[in-house]
């Protein structure tokens, strides 16, 4: 099997795989986006960032991708850390509408200068992953918004990252679709056990993906706390409608709620 | 997973399922797809019509306005002469149209690779492009000795900013999420234009392309009206030229009649390349059922 596969240790033990430590953002002189940012991200992490728009969410990713350096404060990978060391899903899904939904997964390969015939095998895998292999040669228009996002996924995770970054991935899909890709992105990581941070300003999305909600406040950007969600993994249908669920979620809630400076 | 619940749905009309309302649509678009051609052609028709009444109404002479009967005698006639004029202005029109895309093409990939090339020169292709060709043309005959070589001059000036300004925009024009992810691939910069801003720039290219090949023939027209093309054989616009001269008419609007044409055939040809190149992914090129 191409696609590696790892098990996710329970919280509380797994080794570290990156950590920022006071990293300080400042635009243009004196806009904060993010301030003092500290964070820990384990091997196996399925971690939230959970805020308010402004706060710092997205320049965050941009750091940790590398797209931009922190002012202050430094971002430590342990090991090795290269290309294709990391996936990025963004809000829209990204492709190329030239290429066709194989092309578009073999991007991540042919930039790093291997031939189709060499990453066959490991591109078919992770469309048959994201229940696209039927759709191989088709263009990216002919598809809909949320197979789209599953050939954007599908990209990410085809080459092993250490770890991937999802910026508000869902957040323009329709709400039946946007269910459906939660529970197959948990399906997804039961089955690779890969490593995510997930950008989101739904409480409900964070509480029932992640096990790490990190929650965030706007202007300047900063981390305000972090919860556990410590229910294992895998999550279905009913974890949506259990009483542990509306807890957390209600605690995220208030989390979110004197982060935006609201009474909770 | 299963994908059926969010692949797009196509609805297959059966005819129970046609309502009056679908059947107005479908009948108005096909009286729209007949009348796409017909009316152009009846008003072309008409036209002609009303012009041959015209002249032979008040009995204008041929030698101020011909009627369709004579230009028609004339293209028939003056077939040889015409067709060989034609060839001469259509290989200028090519060359200098395939000038234009090499030079403008070219330029916009320079200039977008280096910005201090872009800013030293931007400018005067700028100029060159805002001064009008038929001022430009006399001084190019001056220094430029064969006379093919200034028509083709004359001709690439005018066709090759549309396809520099286009191309530019396309390459610029790209998506920034995209750029963002061939640079955490560190992507090197050939890779990003030839994978990314080289195909996300065609359909702005092909745009210019479209303007160009209408300008080349302005520019092969213009070029032989200032330069004449005696040496070379003769052109269509010397042949209107001339034409007017001996006060033929007919010719000159049989001529006139072959360079619209060639106009036509240009900018046709050049949209079935661009449906071509382009059918499989760009919004343009798909056509929508409703």
């Amino acid at each position: 099997m191409a696609v590696r596969h790892s098990d996710t240790l329970p919280l509380g033990q797994r080794p570290p795989l990156l950590r920022l430590s006071h990293v300080d953002k400042v635009f243009s002189g004196d806009v904060v986006a993010l301030k003092d940012m500290n964070l820990t991200v384990n091997q196996g992490d399925f971690i939230s960032l959970l805020g308010p728009s402004g706060c710092g969410k997205s320049t965050a990713l941009r750091i940790i991708s590398d797209l931009m350096h922190p002012t202050r404060g430094k971002v430590e990978w342990e090991g090795d850390h290269g290309r294709g060391d990391l996936g990025v899903v963004f809000q829209e899904p990204t492709l190329m509408p030239w290429a066709t939904v194989a092309q578009n997964v073999w991007l991540p390969f042919r930039l790093a200068g291997k031939s189709y015939a060499e990453v066959k095998d490991d591109v078919l895998e992770v469309l048959r992953l994201v229940g696209l292999e039927k759709f191989l040669n088709s263009y990216p228009r002919e598809l809909s918004g949320g197979m789209k996002m599953r050939v954007s996924i599908a990209r990410a995770i085809v080459t092993n990252p250490r770890l991937i970054l999802m910026d508000e991935p869902f957040a323009a899909l329709d709400e039946i679709t946007r269910h459906k890709l939660n529970n197959d992105l948990l399906e997804l990581k039961a089955k690779i056990g890969c490593t995510v941070i997930f950008v989101t300003h739904s409480v409900f999305e964070s509480v029932f993906l992640s096990d790490r909600i990190v929650v965030m406040a706007a202007r300047p950007g900063r981390v305000m706390a972090e919860l556990k969600v410590d229910t294992p993994y895998p999550r279905g249908e009913d974890f949506r409608t259990s009483p542990e669920y509306a807890a957390h979620a209600r605690e995220a809630s208030a989390a979110l709620k004197e982060a935006m400076g609201e009474p909770a | 997973m299963s994908l059926a619940e969010n692949s797009p749905a196509r609805a297959t009309a059966t005819p129970e399922t046609v309502d009056a309302d679908e059947a107005r649509r479908q009948r108005a678009a096909r009286i729209e797809r007949i009348a796409k051609w017909t009316l152009p052609v009846i008003i072309m028709a008409l036209s002609i019509f009303g012009w041959g009444w015209v002249v032979t109404a008040n009995e204008i002479p041929h030698y101020i306005l011909p009627g369709p009967d004579r230009v028609w005698a004339s293209l028939t006639g003056d077939w040889g002469m015409l067709i060989e004029a034609a060839y001469l202005t259509g290989w200028i029109t090519l060359l200098a149209l395939i000038l234009a895309v090499i030079g403008g093409a070219g330029l916009a990939i320079l200039f977008n690779q280096s910005k201090m090339l872009e800013l030293s020169f931007y400018p005067y292709a700028v100029i060159l492009q805002v001064t009008p060709v038929v001022s430009i043309a006399p001084l190019i005959f001056i220094y430029v000795d064969s006379k093919v070589a200034g028509m083709l001059l004359c001709a690439w000036i005018v066709a090759f900013f549309p396809v520099l300004s286009s191309t530019t925009l396309g390459l610029n024009s790209v998506d920034h999420n995209l750029r963002d992810l061939f640079r955490i691939y560190g992507a090197t910069r050939w890779q990003k234009l030839r994978y990314l801003q080289l195909p996300s720039a065609l359909p702005y290219f092909l745009g210019g392309l479209k303007i160009a090949g209408g300008l080349s023939l302005i520019g092969a027209v213009v070029a032989e009206l200032v330069a004449g093309t005696g040496g070379i054989g003769s052109g269509l616009a010397f042949r209107i030229q001339e034409a007017g001269y001996r006060l033929n008419i007919a010719r000159m609007f049989a001529a006139l009649a072959m360079v619209a044409a060639m106009g036509v055939f240009i900018f046709a040809a050049l949209s079935i390349l661009s449906h071509l190149l382009l059918r499989k992914w760009h919004e343009s090129a798909l056509t929508r059922e409703h």
